[in-house]
């Protein structure tokens, strides 16, 4: 009977979107040969904005992991940036890069403590360990104290140049943030998470370490914030400590998740969209925004706890990064033949 | 010798943050809801006070006695007709609902009050001190919200023990199906924690908006130092968040001792510091899932 079953990974929809993906990943990257400076600089938001969220989906979504203490990885991607770049000496983009390990690494210590707590206790545990990330920033004046610092090396290079590399760098934070929750996803490990999120109790007593699963989630997300950290501050240059840990970063994240749909790798894609139109059209007022953003996002959740996504999800059952393992049965006869 | 006065202030701090924790605590008691706009809600209540100084010239210890019973109402409308929606499920809801109206909170507040520092004033009473020595001196305003704090937590120790909705809050804590099989309604009871919680809050932000000033933006700071007074404390304990606020007072006060830039940081260090040893706090009962 089980030979008979056929595992299937991939739809239609899930083909054409490939398609689809590759088409439109070829067409942001050659944006900055037509684009203007300014739409540039907003779609070096979008992009790494896309990237927080995702990485938030992956930890929330998938993992369990309620984290509001995101944005300590943004910060010390922003302070990674400055210290390999200005105090270091390496080239501007490739301290993006080392800063966003330093943030992974960074995330270790900050699981051992934060993983003592559970649920919400868990959420609030985690903005404890971003706000002391923050004033130690504040009160160490090699990092520029409460006043903060200009990264010096970023705005040293040509304009032309600092502009187009990071936005290649923010291209390939939002795209790499999206296909590496896909490839987690398709791995053992999202097999494993899957199993976590129906049922911690069933997922262990199966073999599946917990702690390993969630710490590798907790990492990879500090990886993925603190490189999509360094690339804001490439495109803002001037960091302020109360800026670059402002719980607002982890704020957008769960906004963008929440209403576009927590647990699909679409939702984030979805979020961000509304992030920007709710944030363009309410541009003349101030934060009313955010007001709005949050107003959505409890709405959403109530009513439609999927998201957006979900709501077309269910109508047209469309999967453009299919995660799951769907049973396909042998024709009708043959199962009666042999029951 | 200034070190001993930290250490008197910071005792006192306590009684403060104990005012914080205490709402914190008994909501997660009763129904497993960590309350992300706890803070916020607390600046609420500051700033409506100041709103209602601003309109009438009432005096803010009369204008206390309008705003914590709005408080009150304002807990038990929002836990009826939106939190209780949100416990059915895993314990996402309540958090993503409860951090969006944080957000909301603090904007709406930016807003309508302006990023402005705002302060209430307790007349005579926030000046004068007892002096014990040369360095060593009692704010009667700190002392003051010290045994306002204590009382508090007598009365809702004796509340909760004594009477009969505080066994059916007790009851639904322990076991909210047991308990409805007793005929105990529990969207009510979850409402009136979350009344009696908000209540607690408005006393603990006005408080503090007569002791400093307050904008609308440190209100995450308050749910922060609740929250570490109640992990200190150890979770499920009502005179663990007192402990939990003298412990976490004490530290931020010799903490600023040691740099003025230190105080809040060696608060969350001490906190970390007993997340690390004694994970389930310092006076915890029983370890709660």
């Amino acid at each position: 009977m089980s030979g008979e079953l056929t595992v299937v990974r991939a739809t239609t929809a899930s083909r054409l979107g490939a398609v689809a993906g590759v088409a439109a990943l070829t067409a942001l990257a050659t944006v900055p040969f037509w684009a203007s400076a300014g739409d540039m600089r907003l779609l070096v938001e979008a992009l790494t904005l896309l990237a927080l969220a995702q990485m938030w989906n992956l930890l929330a979504g998938y993992a369990g992991l309620v984290s509001i203490g995101q944005q300590a990885f943004v910060g010390i991607g922003a302070y990674g940036l400055y210290y390999f770049g200005d105090k270091v000496g390496v080239h501007p983009f490739l301290a993006a890069g080392l800063a966003g390990l330093a943030a992974a690494a960074l995330a270790i210590p900050t699981a051992g403590l934060a993983f003592r707590l559970r649920g919400g206790y868990f959420a609030i545990g985690t903005w404890v360990i971003a706000e002391v990330y923050h004033l130690l920033a504040v009160n160490t004046s090699y990092l520029g104290g409460g006043s903060g610092v200009t990264v010096g090396s970023a705005a040293a290079l040509e304009r032309g140049t600092r502009e187009d590399g990071t936005y290649w760098l923010a291209l390939a934070a939002g795209a790499g943030a999206v296909i590496l929750v896909y490839a987690v996803l398709r791995s053992r490990l999202g097999l494993a998470l899957t199993a976590i999120r129906d049922n911690e109790e069933a997922a262990e007593s199966l073999g599946v370490d917990l702690v390993r699963a969630k710490l590798v989630v907790y990492v990879l997300a500090g990886l993925g914030c603190g490189l999509a950290g360094a690339v804001i501050y490439l495109n803002l240059l001037r960091i302020q400590p109360d800026a670059a840990f402002t719980v607002n970063w982890t704020a957008y994240m769960i906004f963008i998740v929440v209403i576009g749909g927590i647990g699909t790798i679409e939702g984030p894609i979805v979020g961000t969209a509304v992030f920007f139109v709710l944030r363009e059209l309410l541009s003349g007022y101030g934060t009313w925004y955010l007001v709005a953003l949050g107003g959505v996002a409890v709405v959403v959740m109530l009513a439609a706890p999927g998201g957006l996504w979900s709501l077309v999800q269910r109508r047209f059952d469309l999967r453009l990064f299919p995660v799951q393992r769907r049973l396909r049965l042998p024709p009708a006869p043959e199962r009666e033949a042999n029951p | 010798m200034e070190w001993v006065n930290a250490v008197v202030q910071g005792i006192l701090l306590g009684g403060l943050y104990a005012l914080f924790a205490t709402g914190l605590s008994l909501v997660f008691g009763v129904m497993r809801l960590v309350n992300l706009a706890h803070g916020d809600l607390s600046i609420l209540a500051a700033f409506l006070l100041v709103a209602i100084v601003d309109a009438t010239g009432l005096d803010p210890w009369i204008g206390l006695a309008l705003v914590v019973p709005a408080l009150f109402v304002i807990g038990y409308v929002l836990q009826y007709g939106l939190l209780n929606r949100t416990l059915a499920g895993g314990e996402l809801a309540p958090l993503l609902v409860t951090f969006g109206l944080s957000i909301i909170l603090q904007n709406v507040l930016l807003e309508v009050f302006t990023a402005d520092s705002r302060g209430l004033d307790a007349g005579s009473i926030e000046t004068s001190s007892i002096r014990i020595s040369d360095q060593i001196s009692i704010g009667w305003f700190p002392l003051v919200t010290f045994i306002v704090s204590i009382v508090l937590l007598s009365v809702l120790q004796l509340a909760l023990s004594r009477t009969r909705t505080g066994r059916a809050l007790r009851a639904t804590a322990d076991d909210p199906r047991t308990a409805q099989l007793q005929g105990i309604d529990n969207r009510r009871i979850y409402a009136l924690a979350m009344g009696i919680a908000l209540a607690t809050v408005a006393l603990a932000g006005v408080f503090l908006g007569m002791r400093t000033t307050f904008g609308p933006a440190i209100g995450p700071a308050r749910l922060i130092f609740a929250f570490e007074a109640v992990i200190i404390g150890g979770l499920g304990s009502l005179w663990g968040t007192l402990v939990g606020g003298i412990v976490l007072g004490v530290a931020q006060t010799v903490g600023a001792q040691i740099s003025p830039g230190w105080g809040v940081l060696t608060g969350h260090l001490v906190f970390l510091a007993v997340l690390a040893t004694r994970p389930t706090g310092l006076f915890s009962r029983q370890v709660r899932q």
